[in-house]
């Protein structure tokens, strides 16, 4: 973990329960600001970071949270979509839901989804180093926040419908289809000025393996 | 929950695990389940982490398949075994503290009223002996008294089970339990007594012998509590870890409790007996039937 003054929530692990961001003085962002690491910044900061780093790590994964997967109310369609959109930019993205917060035992299927009472074994199993929660409710996001800190070197990404998340590595608040948008557009940016994503090989989002096989009609059993 | 929660936005269906492509295509919401229909229907528990043939998990499951309204209930727990299954259900899960279910479930009761009040929204305690008639006791009685409109039931095992074998106030006298080595000096409280004398519009105590009577017995008890008053229902759950009992004999020891001394009991205010009634008739009309 990289030290730095003051705190920074760099990628970890951090060993067992850091502590939260906000205890150790981090506080949210405003309309129109983004936090990086820690540390306050413009939106377009915030969103030129996130871009960077979506395209550069290993195993790039969006975790779309309740908000985003039950098109319960008007507008969450439209949001659903920016996401797909997003997420086609990305070579080798995954994507893996977090349908609800229900508690999973005996065993999850870490291919198929991400709980928030466990969420470095999704993690850990897909090796991933970067990830974007969106559509995830605060209170759930914050312990998984801290939970992936702890125990992962995944670089954790928020896009917040609400305050933001000072416990991610990079968060923007009040996110809605606009933001969203201005990521996958900031993205866009980036290859076409030469950044060569780290998985430039792998066109458009890839299908885990527990996707491929429930897309196939055949029975998956997790390892 | 309503049923467009269970709409997955556009696009995002591949993604979603087997589990909740199911719930969403086949999974009890929106009509009324029968029993006979198990194995054709997703429910809405599955997977659970309590011990190989623990009678508890039987019950629940049994209590979840007769919901009238998976999707309009609200279930409230605590601390004890029942809640390791209840909580991984796909219906709303409160965990209580470990005394106050009661108290909460009065709440949530009430708020939902005044949130929806278009929309019955049903409201169901389920929690073990200890929880409910223990330490939660003094809630359980005040929400009687005040004659909530929700259900309470009690995974009576007659045991603390998740602590390791103590005795609980439902524990026959003379029992021995791990915890409690030299045998219980009292009575098993009688919490039916006590439903009636607090005028509980619908009381029941069973066994997991029947699966079709523990399926109607819920539907009934949850029926009366959204309109009538408060519902009861006792329910025998043996621990086989603490009573010793093989996991393939569970059965054989329900039918045996049920035999000697549980057996079935069902008493009903009137006011609970017509509406029963009227709900029964509503759902034999030719309409109900061609939409079931
Ligand atoms: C206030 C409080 N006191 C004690 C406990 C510890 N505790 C957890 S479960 C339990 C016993 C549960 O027994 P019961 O309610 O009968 O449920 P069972 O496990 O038998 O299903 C106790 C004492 C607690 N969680 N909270
Ligand atoms: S300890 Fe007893 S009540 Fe609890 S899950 Fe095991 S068998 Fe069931």
């Amino acid at each position: 973990m990289k030290s730095c003054t003051p705190y920074c929530i760099t990628t970890g692990p951090a060993g067992l329960l850091p502590p939260a961001a906000a205890c150790c003085g981090i506080v949210l962002p405003e309309k129109g600001q983004g936090l990086v690491e820690g540390r306050l910044v413009s939106e377009e900061a915030a969103l030129e970071v996130m871009a960077q780093e979506l395209l550069s790590r290993k195993n790039p994964t969006i975790f779309p949270g309740p908000l985003v997967l039950w098109a319960w109310k008007e507008g969450v369609s439209e949001k659903a979509a920016s996401v797909l959109e997003l997420a086609e930019e990305i070579p080798g993205v995954r994507i893996i839901p977090m349908p609800d917060y229900r508690p999973i035992y005996p065993k999850i299927d870490p291919e198929a989804v991400i709980n928030p009472c466990h969420p470095n074994l999704t993690i850990w199993y897909n090796k991933i180093e970067v990830c974007v929660f969106v559509g995830v409710h605060c209170h759930f996001a914050n312990i998984t926040l801290r939970m992936i800190r702890a125990g992962t070197n995944c670089y954790t990404i928020t896009l917040c419908h609400s305050a933001g998340h000072e416990d991610s590595m990079a968060s923007l608040p009040f996110c809605d289809v606009e933001q969203v948008r201005a990521l996958t557009e900031a993205v866009r940016r980036l290859k076409r000025q030469g950044l060569r994503p780290r998985h430039g090989d792998a066109c458009g989002i890839q299908l885990t393996h527990a996707q491929q096989a429930v897309e196939a009609g055949l029975v998956w059993r997790p390892a | 929950m309503a049923l467009k929660t269970l709409k997955v936005a556009p696009g995002f269906m591949r993604f979603m695990p087997k589990e909740y492509q199911d719930l969403v295509e086949k999974g009890p919401f929106g009509r009324q389940i029968k029993l006979s229909e198990l194995g054709t229907f997703k429910e809405v528990l599955e997977e659970h982490p309590m011990c190989e043939g623990c009678a508890m998990a039987l019950f629940i499951r049994l209590s979840l398949i007769g919901l009238p309204n998976p999707e309009h209930t609200i279930i409230v727990g605590t601390a004890g075994c029942g809640r390791l299954a209840l909580a991984q259900a796909a219906i709303p899960f409160v965990y209580g503290n470990y005394c106050d279910t009661n108290g909460v479930a009065s709440g949530i009761k009430r708020g939902l009223a005044i949130r929806f009040p278009e929309q019955d929204k049903d409201v169901v305690v389920m929690a073990g002996d200890g929880g409910i008639a223990d330490i939660g006791f003094s809630q359980v009685m005040h929400a009687w008294f005040r004659k909530e409109k929700f259900t309470t039931v009690m995974l009576d095992n007659e045991v603390y089970g998740n602590t390791g074998g103590q005795e609980s106030g439902m524990t026959c006298r003379g029992t021995v339990v791990k915890m409690a080595p030299t045998g219980k000096q009292f009575e098993k409280i009688d919490m039916i007594g006590l439903a009636q004398n607090a005028g509980v519009s619908y009381i029941a105590r069973l066994t997991p012998t029947n699966p079709g009577r523990v399926v109607s017995t819920i539907r009934k008890a949850v029926l009366v509590a959204r309109k009538i008053g408060p519902a009861y229902v006792q329910a025998y759950t043996s621990c086989n870890i603490e009573y010793s009992i093989p996991p393939d004999r569970v059965l054989d020891d329900a039918r045996q409790v049920e035999k000697e001394r549980y057996g079935y009991l069902e008493i009903m205010t009137d006011e609970a007996k017509s509406y029963l009634a009227q709900v029964e008739a509503e759902t034999r009309t030719p309409e109900a039937v061609a939409t079931v």
